[in-house]
């Protein structure tokens, strides 16, 4: 157990006193220091802590903001501006949340192909993958209240939008929901203010999923870019100070990155009509959500009128569906799909790199879903309608039919032994013994 | 070098996901450089207290400012005087008095622009049914910025294009959204009189008020480039450094 050491500050004796009564001290050890982990880890592994790191600056930029805003119809857009004028660095925190809801959303993207290139969802990390699941609704949810804040242009013509899908479930119950979104018969201040408390409330929501997603975690480990369980002691790291350094340089650059918007282009990923004020009275000519929701946008948009409509009438009599509600279904469904996912794809072998046609499949799927953003982003008419519908039932088609045939008929590549034979050239356990226990700085 | 390669292609895919701003009606107006463009741009002082003439002696007539304070114009070079001047010729509500009627009362450097219209309803019957848009934010509410507004002020046609009309009291413009606009041609030759000498062209004074305008919309945009210079390379020392010392703590797993 050379390399797995217990931190000194363990043995400080004020540490050992807490720790007898309440072993925070050792849980940190024990999850944060010595926690195993696989020791082929490749800088694509970087985002799940990233995203961590993301959701604390969300939060903590959040509170400073929501002392200066004030959630009423009349002062949000001023207030806004205010803050963007008047409040001391105003300006900077606002830039940072606003730009950081867009990086939260590109490091969780990420995060996610990553789970799906490797196979991070199948067992016996089924539950690790839809706490996952649940995490992306819940930002999905917060940052479309997030967007109705500043009560610009896009924010009330989004809300009116997207809270009128649910208008689309039969029964009136579409209705009931509409109406307790709204607080009344109209997006106006009784939305805003529910909306600004549930945007407050729900990155907590997140923190407390976030660390059952942890758990979870933590119970097997992580999986790795050649998806076979760690065997041994040969295999795995101390996550710190490997993972740790490895995190923080992670950090660094998307540091950079996320600095390059904030400071130089901090408008570019917005939309220049939230810098109109909301006006009941008048439409923009385009609605467009925001760049992280465009896919499933497209997917909304991609059911004809007619689609279901015709023949479920006649179907099942009483229960009339709408092609509103097609598509409303298809957009959640494109996320529900997610959640069966461990089910869907039966093959025993995870990483792609053992998986040469899900590979290729798994690279369509990407372009598949750039190519819905984009049509999402489009106006719906003409060519874009029909590339959004094959591109829409392309997407399901790779979950319900093209994963589950490539279990069947999919001839993978022979899994090396242990994770310590390919990354150490075959050298095995002498090499992976000889890895000394970094001393502490 | 494998671990590089891996964050561009991260670099990259974060660069795909750009959002597509659908376009108006309008044609689009050609990119310029400005001279608070670009990673160390700064606003040009001259042309800011030009752009802020045009807008008190042309643009103010119909559209409001509403968001800057008067007391803001010293962030560009007016000085205090010039500022209490400035402010003391319009004229704003009162506190009530001891009798509790509301009197008016000059502006003070601390209060905001004073809009031309009470109302949006007041804006409209004064303008043929148009409404002139406030334009603290004008240039950060259109795509093109700076560059669209410059374009826009220059782009008035005397002639509609064959097969065009242009119904009664509106004009056309080749860049606006539909090409059809209530306002006149707000520019027109001379039409202030520059306290340095500038002769003051269409041209000029487009390109100054768009300055101006751009500042009004983003008036920490050079604080923000100074600090956002001084992060990056803060940020590109501490990831270089992180860098060296990953590679050393991992050095003997490799």
């Amino acid at each position: 157990m050379s390399k797995f050491q217990k931190p000194a500050w363990l043995d400080n004796g004020l540490v050992r006193w807490v720790d007898h009564r309440l072993p925070v001290f050792s849980f940190m050890s024990h999850e944060l220091y010595e926690y195993p982990t696989p020791r082929n880890l490749n800088y694509w592994w970087n985002f799940g802590s990233l995203a961590g790191i993301v959701l604390v600056i969300m939060i903590v930029t959040g509170i400073t903001l929501a002392m200066h805003y004030t959630p009423s119809t009349a002062l949000a857009f001023d207030s806004v501006e205010r803050i963007m004028r008047d409040v001391n660095y105003g300006w900077l925190i606002r830039y940072i949340h606003m730009n950081g809801a867009s990086m939260f959303f590109i490091v969780i993207y990420i995060h996610i192909f990553r789970g799906l290139y490797f196979g991070s969802y199948k067992a016996p990390r089924e539950i690790l993958w839809m706490l996952g699941v649940v995490i992306l609704l819940l930002m999905m949810a917060t940052a479309f209240m997030g967007y109705v804040l500043p009560w610009g242009q896009m924010s009330f013509w989004g809300a009116t939008v997207i809270t009128n899908l649910f208008s689309a479930i039969p029964w009136g119950i579409g209705d009931w929901i509409v109406t307790l979104l709204w607080g009344g018969f109209a997006v106006d201040n009784p939305t805003l203010n529910r909306f600004f408390s549930l945007h407050y409330l729900l990155p907590f929501v997140i923190v407390g999923v976030v660390v059952l997603h942890i758990w979870a975690l933590h119970v097997h480990g992580s999986n790795n870019p050649i998806g076979i369980d760690t065997k041994g002691e040969q295999d795995v790291l101390p996550f710190h100070p490997y993972y740790t350094v490895k995190d923080m340089f992670g950090l660094g650059v998307f540091l950079i990155v996320f600095a390059l918007f904030i400071f130089f282009a901090p408008n570019y990923m917005g939309h220049p009509d939230n810098y109109i004020p909301a006006n009941a009275l008048s439409t923009p000519a385009h609605i467009v959500p925001e760049w992280y929701f465009l896919p499933f946008y497209a997917i909304l948009r991609a059911v004809p009128d007619n689609f279901i409509g015709g023949w479920t009438t006649e179907w099942l009599g009483f229960i009339i569906f709408e092609a509103k509600l097609a598509g409303v279904l298809a957009m959640f469904g494109a996320i529900a799909v997610l959640f069966v996912l461990p089910w869907l794809d039966r093959s025993p072998v995870r990483s792609s790199r053992f998986r040469p046609m899900y590979k290729w499949f798994f690279w369509i799927f990407a372009i598949d879903c750039v190519v819905l953003g984009y049509m999402g982003a489009l106006p719906a008419e003409g060519i874009y309608i029909v590339i959004g519908r094959i591109a829409t039932v392309y997407y399901f088609a790779h979950f319900l039919v093209v994963l589950p045939l490539l279990a069947k008929v999919e001839k993978t590549r022979e899994l090396p032994k242990s994770i310590s034979e390919p990354v150490l050239g075959g050298g095995g356990i002498a090499a992976g013994a000889a890895a000394k226990p970094m001393e502490k700085a | 070098m494998n671990a590089i390669r891996t964050l561009l292609a991260a670099a990259c895919v974060a660069l795909l996901a750009t959002p597509v701003v659908a376009a108006g009606g309008g044609k689009e107006a050609p990119a310029r450089q400005w001279a608070h463009s670009g990673l160390f741009g700064t606003f040009d002082r001259a042309a800011l207290r030009r752009g802020a003439r045009v807008y008190m002696e042309v643009c103010s007539a119909c559209h409001g400012l509403r968001l800057v304070a008067y007391r803001n114009l010293m962030e560009i070079g007016f000085s205090e005087n010039e500022v209490k001047k400035i402010s003391a010729e319009k004229e704003v509500p009162a506190e009530p008095n001891d009798d509790g009627e509301v009197e008016l009362r000059p502006a003070l450097p601390a209060d905001k622009f004073v809009s031309p219209f009470n109302n949006e309803n007041a804006a409209r019957a004064a303008n043929g049914g148009a409404y002139p848009p406030d334009l603290s934010l004008i240039v950060k509410a259109r795509p093109g910025g700076a560059d669209y507004l410059h374009a826009l002020l220059t782009g008035y046609k005397d002639e509609a294009p064959a097969g065009v009309t242009v119904p009664e009291g509106m004009n056309y413009n080749e860049y606006f959204a539909g090409n059809m606009i209530a306002m006149a041609a707000p520019l027109s030759e001379e039409a202030v009189e520059y306290a340095d000498g500038t002769k003051a062209t269409v041209e000029q004074m487009s390109e100054d008020v768009s300055v101006f305008l751009a500042w009004a919309a983003e008036p920490e945009l050079e604080e923000r480039k100074r600090m956002g210079i001084k992060v990056i390379l803060f940020l590109l020392v501490l990831t270089g450094l992180l860098y060296v010392v990953k590679r050393r703590i991992w050095a003997d797993v490799h």
